[in-house]
């Protein structure tokens, strides 16, 4: 009896426990509650990827990947109690798909030695790694959102926005005024006059907002916002007949499922965005064999080319890149968390690397260093065609205006560093 | 005619449609507390239940599709019909009507002679569950909601521009009314009306009433609690598919739609928890204030964003002044 029990305890300890031999890329994921929409595609994109080297590649450097999922609900309290259930299992980094939780998280992360990857969200100053030394926003953040929407306008406009009135109706809170700063400062820079419509959450119900757009006609609206608000504001923007080419929204603005419920009336939206569209890439033709096919997808696989699949596979696909970069570095196939924050700090991806990956021009080419974590900040901006349902890329991926986002963030960083007590200093 | 005057106006009106849209939601609030004195907290997850089993049925989507692909390696997703919104409509109350038995059945049957707060503690259970059979059955993926009657004869969107060329005719200014609300609020209407009808002049309303007012003496006459109780949530679950298609035609059909139960609170404390009158009451007050406060003071002087604030303001004033609210009955109890 005494030797069952103890079998039983041992087979028990072995099951919960991680595999250590696993490369682990955990997924703080939300599949229910109200942003489930966007959360699934993400999450699909994320696990799947992985799923598809281990069939197609045996891991990465011969090393097995897994992907433990957690769900956030999207919650805060939720997301840290997922990071620390999920700490002891070996995760190499942490992506918590939420501005909210990556709060919480920095200086756990930091105490931890384990680094984060916010990619196009979360703490915009994090982009200066002598101040946030586990935190990565690559390939774009917030303030590159703003300024490339901006210099989107300026193109549109031949240069000059003199005159010209924009709009930002975003969600009211930490996430939809990131923003703010960077569009006063650039409509002083460029002479547009700047207002500013907040949405409460949910944003469910918009006249409001939309009615005083219809009054003080605004030439164009950036949208910064986040589930259903995204997808009332179109609908609301088409009611008031607001040229939907004028009406851009930043990333988390900007998928299927925010501009599908209005059908036609969406027609010529446009969102900015820092990675490829659609599945005309060579990586989804073995995510298809390797995945869908031998029936491993992390979804029904009816999500594959979607604007947040891709944005969950160009997440994996980068946290993959880091951890080969992880394992050159330091010579070793198993690397540990403070061992992949060195990957992800040395990560370097070229036109050539992504092309060979099957992402041809996927995404734009940058560099990341101690003292950028943030990449080179380019954006793109895409379009939806309501009669195809698809969204189209209408521009290169474009700069943004380094020297001011550079100084906001060495202001907001050294701000931090100051109510911390950081050193600012590379590891 | 001034401009300033004009916008106000505008203000005003689309106040009063976001209001019906208030008292749709807040209307399957007051039915089943009236009934049976339950504040039923899973009011809004019953507008987003119905409103995905709508959808679902349209499409000819397999519920619990994805559990039995988990289970059975199958690959089944829909039926490969669609279904006319009309019929769709019906097989959904009747889904509803289903729910509403399970409800008394499984659940409220057990709970006779509790306290109000174990009855209110078992509805938050229930929105949960809800939530989750929701996902199972129909997925959390967001869909797209069209209601057509006819061939071509949708739900309307977009500006009413009959009224926008009449005002501007008249007055020189064109106002904004969506189509979609005039269309709620017609159907508000109809609902109201027919509901007061159906209390007033059916055998059923009657005793509907009669255990509204006194469960006791509904009992010793020979009125059956669990037939009533079952009328109720299913009429409840008939106005969530209403408020869930109105608001569903906005914003698509997804899981953030059970929230729109936070919007029907202070639109139930103004106008009472037992009154039809003061759901479509209250709803057109606490819309209209909350849109002419965020025009005048909100948008101009703090920042904007201010009409959940305000909503919640309002309502407790009330409360403080009018605790039964404007149209609730005064409770007096004798010690």
């Amino acid at each position: 009896m005494k030797y069952k029990l103890g079998t039983m305890a041992i087979a028990g300890l072995m099951a919960a426990s991680p595999v250590m031999a696993d490369l682990v890329f955990p997924s703080l994921s939300y599949r229910t509650g109200p942003y489930a929409a966007g959360g699934i595609p993400f999450a699909d994109g994320y696990a799947d990827y992985f799923t598809m080297l281990n069939a197609r590649d045996g891991g990465i450097g011969g090393v097995m990947t897994s992907v433990p999922e957690c769900e956030t609900g999207y919650n805060t309290e939720k997301g840290v109690e997922c990071y620390e259930s999920l700490k002891g299992g070996g995760g190499l980094v942490y992506q918590p798909l939420s501005t909210g939780i990556t709060y919480q998280l920095i200086p756990k992360t930091t105490a931890d030695d384990i680094p984060m990857h916010t990619m196009g969200y979360g703490r915009t100053s994090a982009k200066n790694g002598e101040v946030f030394t586990h935190t990565f926003n690559y390939p774009a953040n917030y303030w590159d959102g703003a300024s490339g929407a901006i210099n989107y306008l300026l193109a549109e406009n031949g240069g000059d926005l003199k005159g010209k009135k924009i709009a930002l109706v975003y969600h009211n809170s930490a996430y939809g005024k990131e923003p703010i700063r960077t569009l006063t400062e650039l409509s002083e820079k460029h002479g547009f006059e700047f207002k500013e419509v907040p949405v409460d959450h949910p944003g469910q119900e918009q006249k409001s907002q939309w009615l005083q757009i219809r009054r003080d006609k605004p030439d164009y609206v950036i949208m910064y916002g986040w589930g259903v608000m995204n997808q009332v504001a179109v609908q609301e923007a088409a009611n008031i007949r607001f040229p939907m080419e004028n009406f851009i929204g930043v990333w988390w603005s900007g998928s299927e499922n925010d501009v599908l419920a209005a059908g036609e009336a969406a027609d010529g939206y446009k969102a900015l965005t820092f990675h490829g569209v659609g599945k005309d890439f060579p990586v989804f033709d073995d995510i298809q064999k390797h995945v869908v096919d031998a029936g491993k997808a992390a979804g029904a696989g009816d999500q594959i080319g979607t604007v947040l699949y891709n944005r969950g596979l160009y997440a994996a696909m980068l946290a993959a890149e880091a951890a080969k970069t992880a394992q050159e570095i330091h010579g070793v196939t198993e690397i540990n968390a403070s061992q992949m924050r060195d990957g992800m700090e040395a990560l370097e991806m070229t036109e050539e690397k992504m092309a060979a990956l099957g992402l041809p021009n996927f995404g734009p080419a940058f560099k990341v260093s101690c003292q950028n974590h943030g990449g080179d900040g380019l954006v793109g901006v895409t379009q939806w065609d309501a009669k195809a349902k698809t969204w189209t890329l209408v521009s290169d991926f474009a700069a943004t205006d380094k020297e001011l986002i550079d100084s906001l963030v060495a202001e907001d960083s050294s701000a931090y560093a100051a109510e911390n007590n950081i050193e600012p200093a590379c590891q | 005619m001034n401009e300033q005057l004009a916008f106000t106006i505008e203000v005003f009106l689309n106040g009063l449609m976001a209001g019906v849209l208030y008292a749709l939601v807040a209307l399957g609030f007051v039915l089943i507390y009236k009934a049976s004195g339950i504040f039923n907290y899973a009011q809004g997850v019953m507008a987003l239940f119905a409103a995905m089993t709508l959808v679902g049925i349209q499409n000819g989507q397999v519920p619990f599709s994805h559990l039995i692909n988990a289970i059975f390696g199958t690959d089944i997703h829909k039926f490969g019909w669609s279904v006319h919104s009309f019929l769709a409509i019906i097989l959904t109350v009747f889904v509803m009507i289903a729910l509403a038995w399970a409800v008394q059945r499984f659940v409220f049957r057990h709970l006779v002679g509790q306290e109000p707060i174990i009855l209110f503690m078992a509805t938050i259970g229930l929105a949960y569950f809800l939530e989750g059979v929701a996902d199972l059955m129909w997925g959390s993926e967001l869909k797209a909601l069209d209601v057509c009657v006819a061939e071509g004869a949708c739900l309307p969107q977009g500006m009413n521009t009959w009224l926008e060329a009449t005002t501007y005719d008249a007055l020189g200014y064109g106002f904004f009314i969506d189509n979609l609300d005039i269309v709620a609020s017609i159907i508000a209407a109809l609902l109201v009306v027919g509901l007061v009808m159906f209390a007033q002049y059916t055998k059923q309303g009657r005793a509907m009433r009669a255990v509204a007012d006194d469960h006791q003496a509904a009992l010793s006459v020979g009125v059956s609690l669990n037939f009533i109780w079952i009328l109720v949530w299913s009429l409840a679950g008939f106005v969530a598919l209403v408020a869930g298609i109105m608001w569903g035609a906005k914003s698509g059909v997804q899981f953030s739609l059970s929230l729109i139960a936070l919007k029907a609170l202070p639109v139930l404390m103004l106008g009472g928890f037992t009154s039809i009158p003061g759901a479509i009451v209250g709803g057109l007050i606490i819309g209209v204030g909350e849109k002419l406060f965020e025009f005048l003071i909100g948008a101009p002087f703090l920042g904007g964003a201010t009409e959940n604030w305000f909503a919640y303001m309002l309502a407790l004033l009330f409360l403080v002044f009018r605790p039964q609210g404007l149209f609730g009955e005064k409770i007096i109890e004798r010690v």
